[in-house]
């Protein structure tokens, strides 16, 4: 396509000037945002309002739009059901038998931790939930990981409470804007939850690495004791997550730990809810501020 | 180059609505709209894992710019980009930077081929993509993981390409669909 005539400035001295301080704006809005990204590389908490205020407003369009996902995904589900029926039902009604006989003695198991809490002289209960609220977006083209919520400072929630669905750990709240509150999800890069085996309790730290896995590092090295299928929790050091909640299960091993599939797809999640922050006296003051003590209790931010 | 277009349509004697014309302010306001719908889709309901999504607003800002030279200005990437950085994730400031400089490099681009046909258009997207998606991988980051990770974004962000472009094309007709009564 050839050029358009009204590009060619010609003699016109007001043509020239339109297009040379064009290209002046242009280099001047890459030196802006040179500076905007170095003041805001300092100091990550620098602009949060900006972008609170900002996914304020759309929350309500995409609080709707999330109904409207919720109801396409069950459309899938129906379907792709209907074909696998028969086999589904078979194998559901024996693993309900299996099912069963472990609740009767798991709810004996409960009864006797109470009694022996009792004993202790433990009162300490589960704390209610904050709120519950949708996920309402994520950062779905960027490779920081971050989802929006539909609550925020109004329902409650403040910046650093764990977020988590009910199969498991989905992040923790790193912005609160009046009406929804953006998470740092624990694939992201900069989360580190403090996890332990289920069955054993080995500790280790569990890294996002950006495409939907955890990196698991274990904290005593030597021989990996890691199998694949082993189901970490969170272990509750930091003081930040509840401790006993499901995080992730072990898919491949490596030398010093292995990686390990998110329980809680958060695109699978409709609905999370937010907790209080397990132990406060423990917990860093700020759980945004950078450095690498903060860095071992939950999570960095930038 | 709006004034002409509207004359070259008003003149065409085979035109059904010979008293309407376009209105200004969508024809001017319609590429800053759809660039900033773009930008908008990290409110789409799609929870994802892992970065999948093309950065849309980036291909709408490319294909604008190829399909319509002149119509942004060289310097749209500054208030685009920061409408894009409120929404997108990334460190405020990183799409300021990265498109106002996509933006001057294909305005040199342009002014060395003026003659350009799909593949070349397409040639140079794709360049620009392979340079935008690792560089703002390396902006919002501090430890850098393996860039399989951005792999398949690459692939869909290259190939859906010349989709934006077409959907970049249809906006453009409505933008000079002509419905305003004249006289």
């Amino acid at each position: 396509m050839a050029p358009p005539p009204n590009r060619r400035t010609g003699f016109s001295r007001r043509a020239q000037y339109t297009t040379f301080f064009g290209y002046l704006a242009a280099g001047l809005g890459a030196l802006v945002g040179g500076g905007l990204l170095i003041a805001s590389l300092t100091d990550s908490s620098r602009f949060s309002d900006v972008r609170t205020t900002a996914t304020d407003v759309t929350a309500p369009v995409a609080r709707a739009a999330a109904a409207s996902r919720a109801e396409s995904r069950g459309v899938f589900d129906a379907i792709s059901g209907y074909f696998a029926a028969g086999r589904q039902n078979a194998a559901l009604r024996r693993e309900v038998e299996h099912a069963r006989v472990k609740l009767v003695e798991a709810q004996s198991i409960a009864e006797e931790n109470r009694r022996l809490k009792e004993l202790l002289g433990l009162t300490k209960q589960d704390p209610r939930p904050v709120a519950v609220a949708m996920l309402i977006g994520s950062t779905s083209s960027s490779t920081r990981r971050f989802a929006t919520i539909s609550a925020g400072s109004r329902q409650g929630i403040a910046i650093g409470m764990p977020v988590r669905s009910p199969l498991g750990l989905v992040g923790r709240v790193l912005e609160v804007g009046s009406s929804s509150a953006r998470v740092l999800l624990i694939t992201d890069t900069e989360s580190v939850v403090p996890v332990r085996r289920a069955s054993d309790g080995i500790p280790a730290f569990a890294t996002g690495r950006a495409d939907g896995t955890l990196q698991l590092r274990l904290i005593n090295l030597g021989i990996n004791p890691l199998k694949r299928g082993d189901v970490v929790v969170t272990s509750g050091s930091g003081g930040l997550y509840r401790p006993g909640t499901a995080v992730a299960v072990v898919d491949t091993l490596l030398p010093d730990g292995g990686i390990a599939r998110v329980l809680s797809d958060p695109g699978a999640s409709e609905y999370v809810t937010v907790e209080q922050v397990w132990n406060p006296a423990v917990a860093p003051a700020s759980a945004s501020a950078p450095g690498p003590a903060n860095l071992n209790q939950g999570g960095a931010t930038r | 180059m709006i004034q002409s277009r509207l004359q070259r349509q008003l003149s065409d004697p085979f035109r059904k609505k010979i008293n309407r014309a376009p209105s200004p302010l969508i024809a001017i306001v319609m590429p800053w709209l759809t660039v900033m719908l773009g930008s908008l889709s990290p409110t789409w309901p799609v929870i994802a894992s892992a970065p999948l999504l093309p950065p849309l607003g980036f291909l709408v800002l490319l294909s604008w710019r190829q399909l319509r030279p002149g119509l942004l200005p060289v310097w749209a990437g500054l208030p685009l980009g920061l409408f894009d950085d409120l929404y997108s994730g990334q460190p405020l400031g990183s799409a300021v930077l990265l498109w106002s400089i996509a933006l001057i490099v294909l305005e040199v681009i342009e002014l060395r081929f003026p003659w350009r046909n799909f593949l070349l258009d397409w040639l140079v997207a794709a360049g620009l993509i392979l340079a935008y998606l690792p560089t703002a991988m390396g902006i919002a980051m501090e430890t850098t993981p393996s860039p399989i990770v951005l792999a398949p974004q690459l692939l869909i962000s290259i190939f859906a390409y010349p989709l934006v472009g077409r959907l970049v094309a249809l906006f453009d007709r409505l933008r000079l669909v002509r419905f305003r009564k004249l006289g």
